[in-house]
Formats: structure tokens, C-alpha cells, sequence
């Protein structure tokens, strides 16, 4: 099994050269050391290479553990023994992306532009409806449509996993202080880690393409959306938490009845940072080889065309700005717009309208 | 009448070793020593109460006293380090949580100072929401909402949502919302303490009329003396985590137990607090039976052995008839009158419960004692201007 998932494997065929072009790298002396000294002690390597040593005056010439060499070979066990489970995971991934895919660049353009232009006026009004179909238009007009669509099923892909695993993550550390004080650094370290870094073992496991790209996405834009769940639900006031508890609630009633409706603005600004950053990360998931928008400006930038990036830098900004939009109007209430019940307002109120006064009649 | 909710023993250490802040307790230590000692709080000490069936009982004290923390050992929100809360007999102190579920929806409810209604949920919603977490039907407990609603007067604004409500609206939710389930127990926590002074005598007014209709227990708290005194049948008065004394409102208005209880009554404006009643003093000198033998003569006889000028006719129910003076007695006796044919008119006399500011005009301009009566025109004694000067000076007045 190892060698024939070594062998299907594009990454381990290009791993040879790269070994060879370290004699030219400037850094390759050690690891290649490593690699072949792997699990022997730095002090061999060292008095075997070169004098150097730890000395009083100067402890840290040398590593004192060889962090670089444990991943190098972790990394290299999981590709080498874990590959099908990987394989297995990335499945319903893969799933999820072929069906936003398939709907969103299959339909007629002017459908989605509708589609889009309805949801807009339910959840904020005809205003933003009305900027959808413009942005939308335009995204059209520059003939950047299909890549359009393609980059938006990777970020509606990738937040309905940040959803899927990010809200009940945020309500298990708001039940329990030490999962929560467990997964803080980890959440710190997933937001901050350079992209680039986690972009090599990614590939590594999943591959290129897409799929990987959804999944480097995932990492890097779910950590807001489990903090601000935490938050939200924090956040609820401890007398509404008392007054329920003295009216009998149990703690499942207390979670869905009053902190989840409470945390739902706090949350939905979690959402909305959750898209923002899969749409940033849009171009840098292009490097392993994902298409859409990214990808363009990528080239663009390979090519020095400024204009190519440009208009892929557009499109991504415009379906920023349309979906940062209709997220943020999410976090309000209906009261706050203006209407009693969500259902009074857009194309559902008029329907509901229509309704009303059709029974009246 | 039958106790309703009976408090035994009850302690709340707020620390890591309640046992051992509860044994320095029983030495008799106090709740600073013990904190300064080993770091914990002592919230509640010993207290023992007996609460009766359809009584509205406060809880006063000042902040720190305990009392929130004792309220809320009642409906075990704050678990107790030791003793028993029975209610009906059931120890709460000891039940399993699903019975602990059982009574906070059926049978005990409470009210907050901060109102805490869910800012999400109607008007409506908000009063139901008891009845919700029970399971009951949409519809029905919308109806018995609306009936909750109807009895503090809001059914107008069933689909206002809290923040479109003033203050004391908001708190008749709260109210409402504790009264939806029917509760046997209601227990407010300074449920008015966050409205101001006209609202809440409104509430406190429409409270005791509810209460009046319905007979619910109540376990009120308060830091106010008007308050406890306006509002409750009996009234125990915590300090530093224990009570220090139990009784009716005149009780501890005359008899209060230490120097802590006789403080509650510096910032208390006596005139309010105190009732015509609570002054007025009998004199057996000068009350004159009706029946008495000897009529008039009688009457001067008894007047000037007293050295008084005036005598207060009462019939031999005790009810009072009429004021003479000696004066008017001699009158009667020239001209053989009887002694009912001697009562002056135009004398005034004050109710029972009215209060101190309603009376001073009264009695400033009567030429004589005044006579205080009941409802029922029964005599209960008399309020001289002496009297009233003491009531309303402070030092005096706490120890008439």
C-alpha cells in the first residue's frame, strides 16, 4: 500500500530533485544531515559535521532537539500510513464543493443573478438587491463570470464547514473552561501560522486541486467563528441565565432558548469575518492549484499583467462587498429593519402580504 | 396557620472547605474573623425561618447582609453548604435535580431587580416563558399568559417587545411572567428596588391588592424599611448573614432587638411609617363608661380625681361615643341632662391607620386629645400633642 500511494502520489515524485537542488541551497546543509541522522542524537551529528558546540558563553548555537526533523518525518508517517484516511475525509468536502459548483456555473447566469437579487432584498432590502445585480452584472461584463462562480462555491464551501464545525466548537468552550482554555492556543496558532506554512503539509496529505484549497481555507477562517460563538454565548447576561434557571429551564433549554438566540448578532459577525478571510484566502489557496478568481490575479501577478490581477482583484473585492453586506444585515433582527417578524419584510412579506389579503377578501 | 416554607439551620459558605467555615461558625465566630482566617465567605448563618402560607414575608437588610443569597437558597439557585429549605416538608436542599426542575416550574417563581426578561421574546412570549420550558401547548400558554398579563394590566402591549417598555412596566412582566405558572411560592428579589419612588409605591400597592385576591406566599426582599413596612405581614431583618429578628412590622418598629435594627429606622420618615395606632395610648382615667352609675355627677367626680379636663364616653362594647369636658358636664347637671346630652360636637377623631403626616394638622388644632378609632368606631386611646412631638422626633419615637 505505502508504495503504491508513494508511487500515485505527484508529490513524492518531485521530491528527489528538491533533495538534489539542496547541495545549492544555502540552508540544505542540515536537513539533508537530518535525514539521514534522523533520531541520532544532535551531538553526534554535530562532532561528526562541524565543531560546533553548545559552549556556556553561547548555549544556543546548535538545536538542543530537533523539532525540524521530528515534522519532517510525523509528516512523512501520516503521508505514508494515513493516506487513505485522508482520502476518506476529503471526501464529503469534495462533495459539498461539486454541488455548489454544479449549481451556481450550470445555471444561466441571469437565474443566480435573480436568485442573488431575492435573498439580498430578504435579508436587507431592495437597496442591497439592487447592488447585487450591478456587482454581479458587472462581474459578468468583465467576462470573469464562470471564475466567479467557481471561487464563490470554494467560499460557500468552505463556510459551510466553518459552520458545521466552528458553531457547536464555540458552544462546547462556552460549557466547558477547560476545552476552552485547551483549544485558545490552538485557535491562535491556526489564525496566525503564515498560510504558506500548512499550505506544504496540506499538500502533502490532500494533495492539489480544489478540494486541499477548501480545506487550507477552512483552517484559516474557521478560528473567528468558534470565538465569536464562545463570545456570544458568554456574553449573555447572567441574569437572564439565573431567571431561566429559576424558571425551571434545563441546561439544553437555557442553550437553545435563550444564549444561541441571544449570541445570533455575535455569531453572525463571526460568519461574516468567516467569509471575509475564505475570500482572502481565495488567492493564496490558487498556488496549489485552485481555480477561480485567485487564480487569475496570481497569473497576473506571474505574468506581470496588472490587468489580469486587476480584474481578478475586482471580482474578488465586489463578491467581498455583496456578501460582506448580506451577512452583516443577517445579524440584525427584523425589529431593527423596521418590521415586526422577518416574515413582513421582502419578497416573502409581499407574499405573505398577498396572502393576508386574499384571506381578508 | 400552616408554615409553607420552613428554613432550618441554613448555611452558605462561599470557599473551598464550607465544613470547616461552618464548625468556626458554630464556635461562634464571626463572618469577618472567619474570612480573614480562611479566605471564605460567609454568606448565610444559621438562619431558621418559618414562612407562613398566604403571608407576604420580607427579608431586609443591607447589602452584604445575605439576603440575596438567602432568596436565592429558597429556589437552591445558590446551592446550600448546610441545612434544610423544606417547602410543604420536601427538603429543596436535598432533592434530586429533575424534582428541583419540578418545583421551579410549578411551584416556586420569582421576580428580580433587574427585571431580566429576555430581551428577544414579546411582551407575551416573556410571560409564557415559564409555561414554555414546562412543555405546555402554544395556545394554552398564551392563554394563561394573557391571563397573567391582565392581572398586572398589560394585555395592552402583549406584542411589545421589553426594551419598548418603561421601567415599571418591564418589572409588571417580570411579575407577570412569575405569576403565569400559579406559583404557591413567589419570591421577589428587590423586585422594585430599581424603579423610582412613585412607581414603586404604585407597585407595592398593587401587589398587596393581588395579594389580597389571590393569597400566594411571598418571600419579598428589601433594603427598605417603607417598603417592608408598607407591604409585609411579618418581616425578619438580616445582618451579616444571620437574622437578627423576626416579627410583625410594630414589633420591631417598637421592640428592635439591637442598634442594627434601630438604624433602619434613621433614614425612615416616621411620619409614613408610623399610624395613629401606633401612638396613641390608652388612659383609664379618662374613659367614662356610657353605663356608668351615677351619670354626670359620676363623670365630674372621675374627671376631677384625675385632674383631667376632658373624659372620652365609650359604650360597654368599647365603642367610642362621644368627648366631655367638665365643663360641659357641669352644664348637664344644672339643667339635669343626661350624660350622652353633655358630648361636645365638632370634636374630631382620627382612624387607626392613618399615618402620622395625615394627622398632625388634627390633632395640632383640637383643644383636647384626640380619640383614635377603628373602622368599626371601636376605641383604641388617644394622641396628645405631647405624644405626636415625641412620635415624630426620632430618638424618642422608636421607644415610646
Amino acid at each position: 500500500m505505502t508504495t503504491t500511494t508513494e508511487t500515485a502520489d505527484p508529490w513524492s515524485s518531485a521530491a528527489p530533485p528538491a533533495d538534489r537542488s539542496m547541495a545549492s541551497d544555502p540552508w540544505g546543509n542540515a536537513p539533508s544531515a537530518d535525514a539521514q541522522a534522523s533520531g541520532s542524537s544532535w551531538l553526534t551529528a554535530s562532532s561528526e559535521q562541524a565543531p560546533i558546540t553548545n559552549t556556556w558563553l553561547d548555549p544556543f548555537q546548535v538545536e538542543w532537539f530537533d523539532l525540524r526533523g521530528i515534522v519532517n518525518t510525523g509528516v512523512k508517517h501520516l503521508v505514508e500510513n494515513f493516506r487513505g484516511f485522508f482520502d476518506v475525509a476529503k471526501q464529503p468536502v469534495d462533495w459539498m464543493l461539486e454541488i455548489f459548483t454544479l449549481a451556481l456555473t450550470s445555471a444561466h447566469p441571469f437565474v443566480v443573478i435573480a436568485l442573488f437579487a431575492l435573498v439580498c432584498w430578504q435579508v436587507s432590502g431592495w437597496r442591497l438587491a439592487l447592488g447585487g445585480i450591478v456587482s454581479l452584472v458587472f462581474l459578468g461584463a468583465m467576462s470573469v463570470w464562470d471564475e466567479s462562480m467557481i471561487t464563490l462555491a470554494l467560499v460557500l464551501t468552505s463556510v459551510f464547514f466553518c459552520l458545521l464545525i466552528g458553531i457547536p466548537t464555540g458552544i462546547l468552550m462556552s460549557r466547558s473552561e477547560g476545552f476552552a482554555r485547551a483549544l485558545r492556543p490552538i485557535l491562535d496558532a491556526m489564525q496566525t501560522t503564515p498560510a504558506f506554512v500548512y499550505l506544504v503539509p496540506i499538500v502533502m496529505l490532500f494533495g492539489i486541486g480544489r478540494v486541499p484549497g477548501v480545506i487550507v481555507t477552512i483552517i484559516f477562517a474557521m478560528p473567528p467563528l468558534i470565538r465569536l460563538t464562545h463570545l456570544g454565548i458568554k456574553q449573555v447576561p447572567a441574569d437572564l441565565i439565573e431567571a431561566s434557571r429559576a424558571f425551571g429551564a434545563s441546561r439544553r433549554q437555557i442553550l437553545y432558548r435563550v444564549q444561541l438566540p441571544l449570541a445570533v448578532p455575535t455569531i453572525m459577525a463571526g460568519v461574516n469575518q468567516t467569509l471575509m478571510l475564505s475570500l482572502s484566502m481565495v488567492v493564496i489557496a490558487s498556488m496549489i492549484a485552485v481555480p477561480g478568481l485567485g487564480l487569475m490575479v496570481l497569473r497576473g501577478i506571474g505574468r506581470l499583467d496588472v490587468g489580469l490581477a486587476t480584474v481578478g482583484g475586482l471580482g474578488i473585492v465586489m463578491l467581498a462587498i455583496l456578501l460582506d453586506r448580506m451577512t452583516q444585515s443577517l445579524g440584525r433582527d427584523a425589529r431593527e429593519r423596521g418590521t415586526r417578524h422577518w416574515y413582513e419584510s421582502g419578497p416573502i412579506g409581499w407574499i405573505y402580504r398577498q396572502f393576508k389579503t386574499q384571506s381578508k377578501n | 396557620m400552616s408554615i409553607k416554607l420552613e428554613v432550618k439551620h441554613l448555611y452558605k459558605v462561599f470557599g473551598d472547605e464550607p465544613a470547616k467555615a461552618i464548625e468556626m461558625a458554630k464556635q461562634g465566630m464571626g463572618k469577618d474573623e472567619i474570612f480573614t482566617k480562611t479566605g471564605m465567605a460567609l454568606g448565610v448563618k444559621d438562619v431558621s425561618l418559618q414562612i407562613h402560607t398566604g403571608e407576604i414575608f420580607v427579608i431586609m437588610g443591607l447589602s452584604g447582609s445575605g439576603k440575596s443569597t438567602l432568596v436565592r437558597l429558597l429556589n437552591r439557585l445558590i446551592e446550600p453548604s448546610a441545612g434544610q429549605v423544606l417547602l410543604d416538608g420536601d427538603d429543596i436542599a436535598a432533592m434530586s435535580d429533575e424534582a428541583l426542575r419540578n418545583v421551579r416550574l410549578k411551584k416556586i417563581s420569582m421576580v428580580f431587580q433587574s427585571f431580566a426578561l429576555m430581551p428577544h421574546l414579546s411582551v407575551l412570549e416573556n410571560t409564557a416563558f415559564g409555561l414554555e420550558l414546562a412543555g405546555i401547548s402554544v395556545s394554552e400558554r398564551h392563554e394563561k399568559a394573557l391571563q397573567a398579563l391582565q392581572q398586572v394590566g398589560l394585555e395592552a402591549h402583549q406584542h411589545a417587545y421589553p426594551d419598548e417598555l418603561s421601567g415599571g412596566m418591564q418589572q409588571r412582566v417580570g411579575l407577570a411572567r412569575a405569576l403565569a405558572i400559579d406559583p404557591e411560592v413567589l419570591l421577589m428579589d428587590e423586585a422594585f428596588s430599581a424603579l423610582d419612588p412613585l412607581i414603586r409605591t404604585g407597585m407595592q400597592d398593587e401587589l398587596v391588592q393581588l395579594q389580597a385576591k389571590y393569597q400566594r406566599t411571598i418571600v419579598f426582599i428589601s433594603h427598605d424599611l417603607d417598603e417592608a413596612m408598607r407591604i409585609g405581614d411579618r418581616i425578619a431583618i438580616m445582618q451579616g448573614g444571620e437574622v437578627v429578628q423576626v416579627g410583625t412590622p410594630d414589633d420591631i418598629l417598637h421592640n428592635p432587638a439591637n442598634d442594627y435594627v434601630r438604624s433602619f429606622f434613621q433614614g425612615v420618615n416616621v411620619s409614613q411609617v408610623f399610624t395613629a395606632k401606633d401612638i396613641c395610648r390608652r388612659k383609664q382615667s379618662t374613659i367614662i363608661r356610657k353605663t356608668l352609675e351615677g351619670g354626670v355627677v359620676a363623670a365630674i367626680a372621675q374627671l376631677q380625681e384625675a385632674d383631667r379636663d376632658f373624659g372620652y364616653v365609650v359604650d360597654k362594647e368599647g365603642r367610642f361615643e362621644g368627648i366631655v369636658s367638665l365643663a360641659s358636664l357641669w352644664s348637664a347637671e344644672k339643667s339635669g341632662k343626661s350624660l350622652m346630652a353633655a358630648c361636645l360636637l365638632d370634636l374630631p377623631t382620627v382612624n387607626a391607620d392613618a399615618s402620622l403626616s395625615e394627622i398632625i394638622s388634627v390633632i395640632a388644632q383640637a383643644p383636647c386629645a384626640v380619640p383614635v378609632v377603628d373602622d368599626h368606631q371601636q376605641y383604641l386611646g388617644l394622641i396628645t400633642r405631647a405624644q405626636l412631638l415625641q412620635a415624630l422626633d426620632r430618638e424618642e419615637g422608636t421607644n415610646p
